[in-house]
């Protein structure tokens, strides 16, 4: 698709826009997205709104069309920060890091839109994150192992042993790190 | 007092024009994003929450093991500055200009020499940022990892094995960072090579801004070269293809700028001496021609053509001739046209010290 404006370059942003209740798209190129950007803000424009307003117009794609055009207090709620589906849409922000596995089968294509990826390959927080994490995990199913074979629990016991199994797998294959 | 000392003077670190490739790239900056876990994003806090956020970074800070690796660092409330202070470490690019709005929940976290800063409360918790001259991202980056290393120490962050730092816009989730090159290309501009140039920039995914943002793209020739993937790829993958790409571009300044001197050497000349000319004599100089004349002379000293002016002192004009730095300096608001008048006359002094 070649940009609605001036015809010349390929179509890489595109815009919804919801005015009246009407949605109307507009397709353009870089460039001229952002002279028009720049002709609504001004000097004192900030980059970061462009792309909030732009990703509000995805995310309002992907979390169930244009349902939510007048109230932003809709939709499904983040169990942990209450924030509603429909406040996310409008302000292009997720509202805490629980949003991420609540809202978590809307955001995935969102992510690969954005990114062409949904998996962290990046750096991992020494404390907070990553294979010390599951380390810890591990040894805190190896005592309740213990614990339920000494009460000779051997179903609770086996539960156990496989889940230990499994992330002791993932381990080794380079999980968490 | 750093901050006293961050606003009265218009120089920083990065201004100095020493590191590599420094005739063409200006300066590199990379920036994460870090939130606590537990805590909604800034922008679901109130006044209180915001400034328990605040609190839980000044006790991270403060930590004797984070100042022994990190440097002397002090952390100060954006409602403790007063406007003109606070848009001067915007113009310093040292925090950015969403920071100023409510600025009453949000603060600021500087090392003496600048090169680190950390925004507390912008669009998430923590944005620590370096900033060093020329050519350096994995520089800019073994600092950062430093700096994020010591606080998590003491910070529980929001991460997940899957997404990895988790942030408010989901554009920044992964790895939350954000690298960039603020690069000086005229030549490619005079021989009318930069769309075709910025143009394939976008194509290998990699954005394209000018000095403070879009809109302001044309100013003194300079651009920021920055990735838009933050997920999927790891923070050296993500250095690595901006150094390739960036140092790609630097090439092709570099072959325009000998091009153009071989050939029309004169026209050269002649633009290089009349910005310098202007710039020593010129009564009236708005912002944006004054920038326009610096980012000329600067491709005369880039390339040798000027001797006695240091590109390190047009760095730090470029901050010094922003209306904040003025009003700053002549002590009162002013009207745009004695603004004009007003910085003619201070690049004007400026300029008589050289020899």
């Amino acid at each position: 698709m070649m940009c609605k404006r001036c015809g010349q370059r390929p179509a890489t942003m595109h815009m919804t826009e919801i005015s009246n209740g009407k949605k109307s798209e507009t397709h353009l190129c870089e460039a001229c997205a952002r002279e028009i950007q720049a002709q609504g803000f001004g000097f004192s424009f900030s980059p970061q709104l462009q792309l909030h307003d732009f990703l509000a117009g995805l995310l309002n794609h992907e979390l169930g069309g244009n349902k939510h055009d007048h109230d932003e207090l809709t939709g499904k709620r983040c169990e942990k920060c209450g924030v509603f589906e429909g406040q996310i849409v409008k302000h292009g922000l997720l509202g805490c890091g629980d949003c991420y596995p609540y809202f978590e089968d809307r955001l995935l294509p969102l992510l690969r839109r954005i990114h062409g990826r949904t998996r962290h390959t990046g750096k991992v927080p020494e404390r907070t994150g990553g294979r010390a994490r599951l380390i810890k995990e591990v040894n805190n199913l190896k005592s309740v192992l213990k614990e339920a074979v000494s009460r000779e629990d051997f179903e609770q016991a086996a539960q156990v042993r496989d889940q230990i199994r499994q992330i002791e797998k993932s381990l080794e294959d380079g999980g968490g790190a | 007092m750093p901050l006293k000392k961050t606003i009265n003077d218009s120089h920083s670190r990065w201004m100095d024009a020493d590191g590599p490739a420094a005739d063409i790239a200006i300066s590199s900056r990379i920036r994460v994003a870090r939130n606590l876990a537990g805590i909604p994003f800034p922008h679901l806090l109130d006044q209180k929450k915001a400034e328990d956020v605040i609190h839980a970074v000044r006790l991270a800070v403060i930590d004797k093991d984070v100042s022994s690796k990190v440097g002397n660092i002090e952390l100060s409330l954006l409602s403790e500055m007063s406007p003109v202070e606070r848009q001067i470490l915007v113009d310093k690019h040292l925090i950015s200009p969403e920071l100023l709005s409510n600025f009453e929940r949000k603060a600021v976290v500087l090392r003496d020499d600048e090169v680190i800063s950390i925004m507390i409360n912008e669009e998430d918790h923590l944005r620590i940022q370096c900033l060093i001259p020329g050519l350096q991202l994995q520089e800019a980056w073994d600092l950062i990892n430093q700096v994020d290393d010591s606080l998590e120490r003491t910070l529980d962050y929001a991460f997940s094995e899957k997404l990895g730092y988790l942030t408010a816009c989901p554009t920044n989730v992964g790895t939350g960072m954000r690298a960039s090159v603020m690069l000086h290309l005229p030549a490619l501009k005079l021989i009318k090579q930069l769309g075709g140039v910025l143009n394939a920039i976008s194509k290998v995914g990699l954005t394209v801004r000018g000095l403070f943002g879009e809109g302001t793209e044309a100013l003194g020739d300079l651009f920021q070269i920055s990735n838009q993937v933050t997920l999927g790829q790891s923070e050296e993958e993500i250095i690595n293809n901006i150094v390739a790409v960036v140092s790609q571009i630097i090439t092709q300044e570099q072959a325009a700028r000998n091009a153009l001197y071989k050939n029309r050497r004169e026209v050269i000349e002649d633009l290089v001496y009349r910005a310098y000319g202007t710039l020593k004599y010129a009564h009236i100089l708005s912002y944006e021609e004054a920038m326009r004349l610096f980012s000329e002379l600067r491709l005369g000293i880039e390339m040798g053509l000027v001797s006695g002016v240091h590109a390190r002192l047009l760095n730090e004009l470029t901050v010094r001739i922003r209306p904040a730095f003025l009003t700053k300096l002549s002590g009162n608001e002013m009207l745009a046209h004695n603004r004009d008048v007003f910085r003619a006359e201070l690049i004007r002094k400026e300029f008589s010290k050289l020899q």
